[in-house]
């Protein structure tokens, strides 16, 4: 599965749209981390409220306009892209990190336990995870950075689950696999040390692919009140303020929706990117890899006419 | 096949047992009752209150007599307004239904055509147009699509109304909102379904029929490759609950999701249970309807379940 590390790199550079939007994205985040340090230094913040001021359009002082307290809007869209980007990096860590976990676990325990748990993320995948998310954070009044972290964490790893799950399944039976076995190595370095580097295409490309899926679920967590509180903000709660301007002063829209737009439209087309270099002959097909349809419940009877 | 959707069926009533239990322990595991108001209220008056609902009783007892009504497809009476949860749904629940029946439909139709079209024009500049445009669409949170189309066609041209629901013209937008992500999903998902089946036996041979690559995608290939979309569907419409949530907030759309937001707000327990139980019960059945669908659809599905039995 995995290729040599040079020729990756290269069918990746050949996927020029992937190479341009890995591009942006870095410069996103970059400008959203360094920029309000150059901006500070020019005497721009994002908490000064001048409300004499008031939202003024954009112009020579202020590129991106000020909000109806003043605020420089360019400095608020970047703090915000920290909050939101961070937010996305920890969340799909979570992420990442149960679902490999439980694939890799159901792969390899096998049978009944394999059978009970893949069920248990069949009926996940048809559930409303999110509702359940949104009355846990309503009736907890819970509203911390951390408890949205945890909570988008918790319900975006199914994907990654059946993924990996595929791959381990795949792996288990091969001869290096039944080498380690054959010299006494327990089940765990198996599973740690043989079993999942050689699943890490598919599961990066997930990983890639939750990152765009994560962020949104915090805008849209942030649009109903419930996410990024103030006097925080994310580009979701910068959106949100913004469309209920939008006829007066569209600025406030306009430019957080452009940069949060960007970002997630990048990251869905580096995934697709990677993808391609991990799975090439899927090369140039921006569906799906893999098909997780429903895997586990009997499975699909696609691939066995190959 | 009766044994399967019998299974399927009991499976479906655990799960929205389960459901109702976990909402039932968190609601009231969670600070702050439904009578905490900043209104001046005597002690006695607080007390006759709760006494009603029947909050002083143990917990067992409250959880039993919620499953029990749960059971006899009672979901409960709001504790804000006076009216049973299942008028509730009824009075609130269509609009939302038509509205997210509309947006699937639309986006079922037109994403598998041009799923079709990407996949019988692979890697040409149609391919690329129609892909890229889907990933745009799936970029594209509902809450910035929504006003932007708002500022645009109905403030700016006139053309469509803004918000609320007054006549099938009011629906136009609100549709277009919630159906642009399943759009480019469906689009997305057709063309890597179609090209995944495209090297199979049963394709070679109608090409070798001498039949045009466009009937051997709409004839036999469309069949097998749109398995994909038939298993996002399940998923499709989980989702398209809490797109309901952001859609009737941005259109004023007096829909359940609106409701829903609204009791979470007020801690009205009884709705927020009975809501939920509702949206996991309409999912189970959503998800059955999935799983017949794909059997019809695949033959070789069908058979293999029934050897398995």
């Amino acid at each position: 599965m995995t290729a040599p590390g040079a020729s990756a790199w290269q069918r990746f550079r050949a996927n020029r749209m992937a190479v341009v939007c890995g591009g942006v994205f870095l410069a996103v985040a970059a400008v959203c981390y360094a920029g309000p340090l150059i901006a500070g230094a020019a005497g721009l913040d994002a908490t000064t409220i001048d409300a004499w001021l008031g939202a003024t359009p954009p112009g020579a002082a202020h590129w991106f306009g000020t909000d109806t307290l003043g605020r420089d809007m360019l400095v608020r869209v970047m703090i915000g892209g920290r909050i939101a980007i961070a937010v996305a990096l920890v969340a799909a860590a979570i992420a990442v990190a149960i679902g490999v976990s439980y694939g890799a676990i159901a792969a390899y325990a096998g049978g009944a336990i394999d059978h009970a748990m893949m069920r248990l993320v069949d009926a996940l995948y048809g559930f409303p995870t999110l509702v359940l998310i949104i009355v846990v954070m309503a009736v907890t009044g819970a509203r911390s950075l951390v408890a949205l972290i945890a909570l988008i964490g918790a319900i975006s790893w199914l994907t990654l689950a059946r993924i990996t799950r595929g791959q381990v399944l795949g792996l288990r039976r091969r001869e290096f696999v039944e080498a380690a076995r054959a010299l006494g190595a327990p089940p765990g370095r198996i599973l740690v040390r043989h079993v999942l580097p050689n699943a890490a295409g598919p599961v990066i490309v997930y990983a890639t692919l939750a990152l765009p899926q994560v962020m949104l679920t915090e805008a849209l967590l942030s649009f109903l009140g419930l996410g990024v509180q103030a006097p925080l903000a994310s580009w979701g709660t910068l959106v949100t303020e913004g469309s209920s301007q939008i006829v007066v002063y569209p600025w406030l829209l306009v430019f957080p929706a452009i940069v949060m737009g960007a970002a997630i439209l990048a990251l869905n087309f580096i995934g697709d990117g990677i993808r391609d270099v991990v799975d090439p002959r899927r090369a140039g097909s921006p569906g799906r890899a893999g098909s997780p349809g429903r895997a586990g419940s009997g499975g699909r009877a696609q691939s066995g006419s190959r | 096949m009766i044994r399967f959707v019998a299974g399927r069926l009991a499976a479906s009533v655990a799960v929205v047992f389960a459901v109702a239990t976990a909402s039932f322990l968190l609601l009231h595991a969670a600070p702050g009752g439904p009578f905490d108001t900043d209104q001046r209220r005597s002690p006695a008056v607080q007390r006759a209150m709760e006494d009603r609902y029947g909050l002083h009783a143990p917990l067992w007892r409250q959880y039993g007599r919620a499953m029990a009504q749960l059971a006899r497809g009672d979901l409960g009476v709001s504790m804000k307004r006076d009216i049973p949860v299942s008028q509730l749904i009824a009075e609130h629940g269509p609009i939302s239904a038509l509205l997210g029946a509309l947006a699937l439909a639309a986006a079922l139709g037109l994403g598998v055509a041009l799923g079709a079209i990407a996949a019988w024009r692979r890697n040409t500049w149609v391919d690329a147009v129609v892909m890229t445009g889907a990933l745009i669409g799936i970029s594209i949170p509902a809450f910035v699509l929504g006003p932007l189309l708002i500022a645009a066609l109905s403030l700016h041209l006139g053309w469509l109304p803004p918000a609320r629901i007054a006549g099938a013209r009011s629906l136009v937008l609100p549709a277009i909102t919630l159906g642009a992500v399943y759009l480019g999903t469906i689009a997305r998902l057709t063309r890597g379904g179609l090209l995944d089946v495209l090297d199979q036996d049963f394709v070679r041979t109608a090409r070798a029929k001498g039949l045009t690559e466009r009937r051997v995608i709409a004839r036999h290939a469309l069949r097998l490759g749109i398995a994909p979309v038939v298993t996002y569907l399940g998923p499709a419409v989980a989702a398209l609950i809490s797109g309901s949530f952001v859609v009737e907030k941005i259109f004023q759309i007096p829909g359940l999701g609106t409701y829903f937001i609204t009791s979470v707000a007020e801690r009205d327990y009884p709705v927020v249970t009975g809501v939920f139980v509702f949206y996991a019960a309409l999912l189970a059945v959503c998800n059955l309807a999935v799983d017949l669908a794909y059997g019809a659809l695949d033959p070789r599905l069908r058979d293999a379940r029934e050897r398995a039995r």
